[in-house]
């Protein structure tokens, strides 16, 4: 357990400002550059980074395949249902206006809710692509480095 | 209830697009089945809703998120894309009731709930696709479409792990053809400022000699003939339609292609519209050489084929041909039998890959030899094959018949009558192709070591024989069809819609 010590203490230091920095970009993405899209990438990298240092069956006991298979459809599904929001609280289809108080807080309600969505399924799609790549071969021994 | 009919343009797209998440959060079971055929229904009721109110009271405009166009994405429906999106949901409503026995034998029992995901998103994105009136939606939707049916068509692996290859040939043509249609809509774009199809066809006119425009032009004509399986670009047709699962021959082939034939449509008339200098050359010098080629290389392979499904596929790419010739004669009668043979064809093919499913569901692989003998043990099976072939052929009193009597007069009108005499030509290769399977599955001895098959469950029957019949009925009593066609082709043809 005693390999690649550097990349070990490295990546743990990171990882936790990685996953901040994710947040980061979800949710000032409606005033700064950024979005669900780029912070879910960011989100799963975190957890690639992990699963690339101390191998994917540790990732899997922390994100497991199973939580995944939930989370990538439940992304979609709130993105949808701001959608019909808009219209039950009598707007058209994905009209933030008629979210809150005034068009101002319902437009920004509005996409902050769409981009969570978003985050959502990118993240959750991203780990389940690399998990289904890491997965097909066995893992490499850590002696044969 | 009238909140329901203002929103019906959105919830069209928006209730299958929200079914499919759900869809796949469900365990196995009936349960997928059932969303999936509980969505079916509920579309096919929004498009029959839609196509009543743009008849009754003319086009209907939805601003998404209260946007207003050309900034905003506007779902536009008027008559062509109404009846597009009848026949999508009307085919997909038909089918799912047919399809539990059918996937349930074919696909893995425990990957029920993703395939009837990918099939929601793919009833998602043809639905999309059709209705909006946004060049770039178009794509996304359409990617969507396309994404889902190479899952689909995939899925056919448990029975036959060729259909991997298949399903890969598809993804790498379609994605070809998506790439050449978005890089259109670039050009387009690039020119114009717009990507709002009303827009665009108010502010191509000025532009006809730019040069961007043309290569924009030729871009999404290749895309989506590549979509469409226009004949030299079917190679990825056959097979793809030979390996999917029968479900989803039955709905790939009744509705993919017609939605792309329906963007070409679109896009020659209303964005471009008939008096751009190219559509008429594109017409006579390539449209309708392909065409004619098509009818008669597409039916003349299918007479070769041992395997049903792939005949089948094969009689496509010539149906497709004659779909491309209505376009390619450019007048009214031409064009009402292009927008009618995207109803009548999709009846016609829906009919006999059901029949085809029902025999794959009791003998496994349906091969000319493997049929043999069979239309004694499968009576009302085959009886439907003989009622859908006839269709196929054109026979008076099918809708094949009314089809080809509106493309015979468009071609008449222009003074074309080789034409004429080709179409009738063409007709008598798929005579000698159905010919082929009625012989065998009537007069043929039963292969040696066949034991006595069972006809069809009833529950696949019924969506079968109700798709036969109506072959007949809207081939009987076509003023339905033929009057919304009608109004169709005049409105293309009166420049813009």
């Amino acid at each position: 357990m005693k390999h690649h010590l550097i990349l070990r203490v490295v990546s743990k230091l990171l990882i936790p400002f990685i996953l901040l920095f994710a947040l980061y970009v979800q949710f000032h993405g409606d005033y700064g550059p950024g979005g669900g899209f780029q912070a879910g990438v960011l989100f799963a990298s975190a957890f690639i980074l992990y699963a690339l240092i101390f191998g994917v069956d540790n990732a899997r006991e922390v994100l497991p395949s199973k939580a995944l298979r939930f989370l990538v459809p439940v992304g979609l599904i709130i993105y949808a249902l701001t959608g019909f929001a808009g219209i039950v609280m009598g707007g058209k289809f994905l009209d933030y206006d008629v979210l809150a108080q005034d068009p101002q807080h319902g437009q920004h309600l509005g996409i902050l809710v769409i981009e969570f969505g978003v985050g959502t399924t990118v993240a959750a799609v991203m780990v389940t692509i690399f998990y289904a790549y890491a997965g097909r071969t066995r893992d490499v021994d850590d002696e044969d480095w | 209830m009238s909140l329901l009919f203002e929103h019906m343009a959105a919830l069209q797209v928006a209730v299958p697009l929200l079914s499919a998440p759900v869809c796949s959060l469900l365990r196995g079971g009936r349960q997928p089945w059932f969303l999936a055929l509980a969505v079916s229904w509920f579309a096919f009721f929004a498009s029959i809703s839609l196509l009543i109110q743009v008849l009754d009271s003319g086009d209907i405009s939805y601003h998404m998120g209260n946007w207003a166009p050309p900034f905003g994405i506007e779902y536009r429906v008027d008559a062509i894309n109404a009846f597009v999106l009848l026949i999508i949901s009307g085919i997909s409503a038909v089918a799912l009731p047919y399809a539990r026995l059918s996937v349930a034998h074919e696909v893995d029992p425990r990957r029920h709930g993703q395939f009837y995901t990918a099939y929601l998103l793919c009833l998602t994105g043809l639905l999309g696709g059709t209705i909006t009136g946004d060049a770039f939606n178009i794509f996304v939707f359409l990617e969507i479409s396309s994404l889902s049916a190479y899952v689909l068509v995939a899925a056919g692996a448990r029975q036959d792990r060729r259909a991997l290859t298949a399903a890969y040939n598809y993804l790498v043509l379609g994605t070809v053809g998506a790439t050449f249609f978005v890089i259109g809509i670039g050009l387009l774009y690039m020119v114009t400022g717009t990507l709002n199809i009303t827009d665009l066809a108010e502010r191509l006119p000025p532009l006809v000699d730019n040069r961007a425009v043309q290569a924009g032009f030729a871009f999404i004509i290749v895309g989506m003939g590549l979509k469409l399986a226009m004949f030299p670009m079917h190679t990825w047709l056959p097979n793809a339609y030979t390996y999917a699962p029968s479900t989803v021959t039955v709905f790939l082939a009744s509705t993919a292609t017609k939605v792309s034939v329906y963007v070409v449509l679109r896009f020659l008339f209303t964005v471009f519209g008939p008096s751009y200098g190219f559509v008429g050359l594109t017409f006579e010098y390539i449209f309708l050489p392909l065409a004619i080629l098509a009818m008669f290389i597409g039916s003349a392979a299918a007479i070769y084929q041992t395997n049903l499904k792939r005949l089948f596929a094969y009689s496509s790419v010539a149906q497709l041909g004659y779909m491309v010739l209505g376009i390619a004669l450019g007048n009214v009668a031409g064009l009402t039998a292009t927008v009618l043979h995207l109803f009548n064809h999709a009846l016609m093919k829906g009919a006999l890959f059901m029949a085809l499913g029902c025999v794959a569901l009791r003998i496994g692989a349906v091969s000319i030899n493997g049929v043999r003998g069979l239309g004694r043990e499968m009576p009302w099976t085959f009886a439907a094959i003989a009622g859908a072939g006839l269709s196929l052929i054109g026979v008076p009193s099918t809708v094949g018949f009314i089809s080809k009597w509106y493309l015979i007069l468009g071609a008449l009108e222009n003074g074309w009558w080789p034409v004429a005499v080709l179409i009738v030509a063409s007709s008598l290769l798929a005579v000698i192709y159905v010919w082929k399977i009625i012989e065998a599955a009537y007069f043929g001895a039963a292969p040696e070591g066949r034991g006595p098959v069972s006809e069809a469950p009833l529950e696949m029957l019924a969506p079968l024989w109700l798709m036969v019949v109506a072959n007949f009925y809207f081939g009987i009593d076509a003023d339905l069809t033929t009057s919304v066609a009608g109004k169709v082709a005049a409105t293309f043809l009166g420049g813009g819609s």
